[in-house]
């Protein structure tokens, strides 16, 4: 993907975005933009924003005791922010996966996935889309046995992928991942990543990751934040091998961070 | 302090504990040997099943004053459980600020409120508007008594709901008063029914709001506005008789109110323990 995406194609669109929980400033003046059926990628050294960033575009961060926000977020070019928007519409078409695994303890796996359609009254058959969730999520072969065990029941990667397979089931065009593979190991890892790589087809991924090599494999374009701010962004690849801003440089050669 | 000075006084502070330990279970276990020796003999089936017999006459037992009991209970549940859990789930969820701060404090007060007092006000509310004594009235003084302590053991079970959980549901779209009631009150479920058994148990054991509430009653009666028996009056009753009889009959009869607080509170807490698992 290139920064020249044709205006018509952009799925989501933040300007002028700050962000604040009480006193503290965690977003300064950001604005980019992400491209319909792409992956961004969010870097950055801890406490930098990332999260808070993602958790604007599904009005997540407003619910954070003290929160408030400035700015605009745009999805298909509506502002989030608008009057007669609701939060919780908005929320099932923006999916989101948490960094660590959370499954609902006390549901099965099947009532993991078809929690969002249960939950939100969402007809249609749903045998039928939790097993194409689970497919999606690369888990149905491992789990199409158990589907009645507690959720629990499954390794930390799978929880993952359960996770991913509960977003997807409800149909979001946007998926929201905070460093979901943060507290996975290297091959659970590698599945989500696969797993990226085929969403892409069907969504608008925004990721957050503090690993460099996979913001590098899964992401068409990639942002750098320091200190609440958007220091740099643009295509992976560029981002990686030939960053504009110094500080981008050090921090993707390892320098600091 | 040389070795054998630290390993004596080690002796000692661990004989100390011991000796506070069996002290401790003297009154406990006297009390339990008390009204099973006494109790045990006038224990059948029939003392389960049948209406009490009239004085001098052998046989009868407790069986109207056993359902009764339950009866009464069943009735402040349904009015007490809706209600203790609701404010634990609004305190939760919802009381951060100054309405929470009033209920929490007025829980705490309510809980500290002697047993009898609470009889009298339910006397007042529901007695005598009724003009007489019921299951009813019963069922609301236990239940005033439940609702404190419901509400505060609800509240803090559903705090321990880790906020993953709510941001997941709501991260689903879910809105908030569904992700309350669907994801965390049903993630905080085992606890709270660990909650109203203990609660159940100790509304049980309760003489004094009933005497005046629910009274007594020889005969079975299902009916809510009725007086009603209950195992603890029929204990009362009985003990302060002038009767050989009646008086082991109230043994006996603390005997079968000891192992049904006993049964439920084991299963309350066999409950929590397999949900710790």
């Amino acid at each position: 993907m290139s920064e020249s995406a044709q205006p018509d194609g952009i799925k989501i669109d933040v300007k002028n975005l700050d962000a604040w929980f009480r006193g503290t400033q965690a977003l300064r003046n950001v604005s980019l933009s992400v491209p319909k059926n792409t992956v961004l990628a969010i870097i950055g050294p801890s406490g930098c924003g990332k999260s808070t960033f993602v958790r604007c575009i599904n009005r997540m961060h407003e619910l954070v005791p003290g929160a408030t926000q400035t700015g605009k977020v745009f999805v298909d070019g509506k502002d989030l922010h608008a009057r007669g928007v609701d939060p919780v519409d908005l929320r099932r078409r923006v999916g989101m996966v948490f960094q660590r695994p959370n499954p609902f303890p006390t549901m099965s796996i099947y009532e993991n996935v078809a929690a969002g359609l249960k939950l939100n009254g969402i007809g249609g058959d749903h045998k039928q889309l939790v097993e194409k969730s689970l497919r999606q999520a690369a888990l149905w072969d491992e789990v199409k046995d158990r589907l009645q065990s507690s959720a629990l029941s499954l390794s930390g990667g799978q929880q993952q992928r359960l996770c991913i397979a509960r977003a997807l089931a409800i149909g979001p065009e946007v998926l929201l991942m905070d460093e979901p593979a943060s507290a996975l190991d290297p091959i659970a890892t590698a599945k989500i990543e696969e797993l990226i790589h085929e969403l892409r087809e069907a969504l608008t991924i925004v990721i957050v990751t503090h690993n460099m090599q996979q913001a590098a494999r899964v992401s068409d374009s990639t942002a750098f934040f320091y200190l609440g701010e958007l220091i740099e962004h643009g295509p992976t690849e560029r981002i990686f091998t030939n960053p504009r801003e110094p500080r981008t440089e050090d921090y993707v050669t390892g320098k600091f961070g | 302090m040389t070795l054998t000075a630290r390993r004596a006084a080690n002796g000692i502070m661990t004989g100390l504990c011991g000796l506070a330990l069996v002290v401790a279970l003297i009154p406990l276990v006297s009390l339990l040997w008390l009204v099973i020796s006494n109790g045990i003999h006038g224990l059948s089936l029939d003392f389960f099943t049948a209406l009490p017999a009239p004085v001098g006459e052998t046989g009868g037992g407790v069986g109207n004053a056993l359902a009764g009991t339950l009866y009464i209970v069943g009735v402040a549940c349904l009015i007490g459980v809706p209600i203790g859990v609701g404010a634990g789930v609004f305190l939760a969820e919802r009381g951060d600020g100054q309405l929470g701060d009033a209920i929490r404090f007025t829980a705490e007060v309510l809980s500290g409120v002697p047993s009898i007092v609470v009889g009298i006000v339910a006397y007042g509310m529901v007695v005598l508007p009724m003009r007489r004594f019921s299951a009813l009235a019963g069922g609301v003084a236990l239940a005033v008594l439940m609702v404190p302590t419901l509400a505060r053991s609800t509240e803090e079970l559903v705090r321990l709901v880790p906020q993953s959980l709510r941001e997941a549901s709501l991260a689903l779209g879910v809105p908030q008063w569904r992700t309350s009631l669907k994801v965390i009150l049903r993630t905080a479920l085992g606890g709270i029914m660990t909650a109203i058994l203990l609660a159940v148990a100790r509304a049980a054991g309760e003489t004094a709001p009933l005497l005046f509430t629910s009274l007594n009653n020889q005969y079975w009666n299902w009916r809510a506005d009725q007086p009603t028996a209950s195992l603890t009056v029929q204990i009362f009753n009985y003990a302060v008789s002038p009767y050989k009889d009646w008086h082991d009959k109230a043994w006996s009869a603390a005997l079968v109110l000891l192992l049904l607080v006993g049964a439920l509170s084991m299963a309350g807490r066999l409950l929590s323990r397999s949900r710790l698992r």
